[in-house]
């Protein structure tokens, strides 16, 4: 089992979570984020002060997959939530060592 | 034959003006002359229903003139409450809204109770030059009856409670300058002394009978304040100013950020702030009449042109026109007419809100950083600037022909010659300046020692909604 942490830009985040649908991944949690990488910031002025604000809002997209699904997601993710620009954001994949299902106590994949 | 006719004609004239009208002065209803024996002598007989016309008609010039001041008294008060609260509220970090808004909720409580028993008769009362008396405390004598010092068409309840509004907003501006840090019990001590202290002496000096810089009631240095630029916004902003450098700066003030929590408060409270300005402004006319239409259009004109003008400068300078710079500018343009408004006419309104408009921009952005000090929501920057500025201008721009209040003829200000006044002007300005800087030093000096005055640095930093009220603003887990 993998996690997979998709930070993407906010805009594309319906084309992302109906594309996953139909790639028959129903579950996830979806955060609203700030953040940056390399992407610049933008300035705010308040009656002649100014802020440079660089926490920008993004989704971060959290997902539990079994093994066999993560090269179908990934793709899927890159493919629908890419603009071309900087600030598409980043994924990330790690490993998972036990999933289980509160209502059932369910474990392992058949829990995901 | 004839007499009949003229007893009939009068009596259909009566008729027609006999709207039910409330008689501030309670005299009984006398009965129609129609309908006694016939008089015996003619002439009386017209004397007595002229007399009895001329009493009507005083009852609807007063009802008219009562109504609108009723409704002036009440869009005060909505400056302060919510227009005000709203505007600081919106302006302040998150975790200080409701103490900023509460600030201003106390005053309306706390003041009103002052004023009703001894404020009013302190500032109104009396012919002293300095201080009214203490006749009319618990309000003694104030009843419907007018009072004709002041107004001689409105009951002295209508004028005592309008003023009252007067007095409940002008402390509540000074909180915009110790926004974020100042305890709740030192804001109660140091307002109700600084009621005393500048207020209401203030208050009795430029408007009470006597009063040493009163225009009309035999002041010695006439100075022309319609509707408070000296009383209210000198004298508060210039107290915030003081304020702000005795508390020092907010912990993390310059550097770091702290922008408005919601700007969408502040919109809603500045356009509440420039509607109820017309009750603070034309209902200084104490009066339905021309002279309410001439303050109302140029409290509107001076605030139009105000928001135009803060908006351009910063335009010019940012690139962008931000809708705090255009909200701040109407406010700065309501500040700068209020002495001016029943004074000038619309052509120089506009003037006196560009110039206003753009000198509180310069001020509030480049003298403040200039000087570094932290007048968090700029109390100083607009309303002691702005109420100097309209002061001065007052000076220039008052003409006879808007409000003859030196005498038929006699001419006002600059624009009809008489540049002395903007001296007279000078010597208002100075002795607001004056009595703030001197009142509030000695008097933060006092709640310091009884109360204290700043939170603590933890306080402070967890927020003042939490640390003096136990409550938060929004609750946005529930």
């Amino acid at each position: 089992m993998m996690k997979l942490e998709a930070i993407i830009q906010p805009s594309r985040f319906e084309s992302v979570k109906d594309a996953l649908r139909e790639v028959g991944i129903e579950g996830m949690t979806v955060t609203e984020v700030r953040g940056h990488g390399r992407q610049k910031g933008h300035t705010e002025v308040y009656r002649g002060r100014e802020y440079t604000v660089d926490l920008l809002p993004k989704i971060k997209l959290e997902m539990v997959l079994p093994d066999k699904l993560v090269n179908t997601v990934v793709d899927t993710i890159l493919k629908t939530a890419k603009t071309g620009k900087i600030g598409d954001g980043k994924i990330f994949l790690s490993r998972v060592d036990e999933a289980i299902r509160i209502r059932n106590e369910e474990r392992g994949e058949s829990a995901l | 034959m004839k007499r009949a006719v003229l007893c009939c004609c009068l009596w259909m004239g009566l008729c027609f003006l006999s709207v039910p009208l409330p008689a501030q002065t309670p005299t009984a209803a006398r009965p129609s002359p129609a309908s006694s024996a016939p008089a015996p002598d003619p002439a009386k007989d017209v004397n007595d229903k002229l007399a009895q016309l001329d009493e009507r008609v005083s009852a609807a010039q007063s009802a008219g003139d009562n109504a609108w001041m009723l409704t002036s008294a009440a869009l005060v008060l909505m400056m302060t409450g919510p227009g005000l609260a709203l505007f600081y509220g919106g302006l302040v970090r998150r975790k200080n809204t409701l103490a900023i808004m509460m600030q201003s909720f106390a005053m309306m409580g706390w003041i009103t109770v002052l004023w009703g028993t001894v404020g009013y008769g302190l500032a109104f009362g009396g012919n002293g030059p300095f201080l009214g008396d203490l006749a009319h405390a618990f309000l003694r004598g104030v009843g419907t009856a007018p009072n004709a010092d002041y107004s001689s068409t409105i009951p002295q309840l209508t004028f005592m409670v309008y003023q009252l509004m007067f007095a409940v907003i002008t402390p509540a501006l000074i909180t915009g300058a110790t926004a974020e840090r100042m305890k709740f019990s030192g804001t109660m001590l140091f307002m109700t002394l600084w009621f005393f202290v500048v207020y209401v002496p203030l208050a009795h000096m430029v408007w009470g009978k006597g009063g040493l810089l009163n225009a009309s009631l035999g002041g010695k240095f006439p100075c022309l304040d319609f509707a408070g630029g000296t009383v209210v916004h000198i004298s508060s902003g210039v107290s915030a100013l003081v304020c702000a450098l005795y508390l020092g700066k907010r912990v993390g003030f310059p550097k770091q950020p702290m922008p408005p929590h919601s700007l969408v408060l502040s919109f809603i409270g500045a356009c509440l702030l420039w509607v109820g300005w017309f009750g603070f402004n034309a209902g200084s006319a104490l009066a339905a009449g021309g002279l309410a239409s001439s303050a109302f259009v140029a409290t509107h004109f001076g605030a139009a042109t105000a928001a135009v003008g803060w908006s351009a400068a910063e335009w010019l300078k940012n690139g962008k026109a931000s809708a705090l710079g255009a909200i701040s500018g109407a406010v700065a343009g309501l500040v700068a007419i209020t002495p001016a408004a029943g004074f000038v006419r619309p052509m120089p309104a506009m003037v006196i809100g560009l110039v206003a408009g753009v000198g509180c921009y310069l001020m509030v952005t480049k003298v403040k950083a200039l000087f570094g000090y932290d007048d968090a929501l700029d109390a100083f920057g607009v309303h002691g600037a702005g109420g100097t500025i309209g002061a001065l201008l007052t000076g220039v721009f008052a003409q006879s022909v808007v409000n003859p209040i030196f005498g038929d003829g006699k001419p006002v200000g600059g624009r009809d010659g008489h540049w002395g006044q903007v001296g007279n002007q000078l010597v208002g300005v100075l002795f607001a300046w004056g009595l703030a800087l001197v009142g509030t030093i000695v008097i933060l000096k006092i709640t310091d020692l009884i109360t204290g005055f700043r939170v603590s640095e933890e306080h402070e930093v967890e927020g003042l909604d939490v640390t003096q009220h136990g409550e938060e603003a929004y609750y946005l887990e529930s």
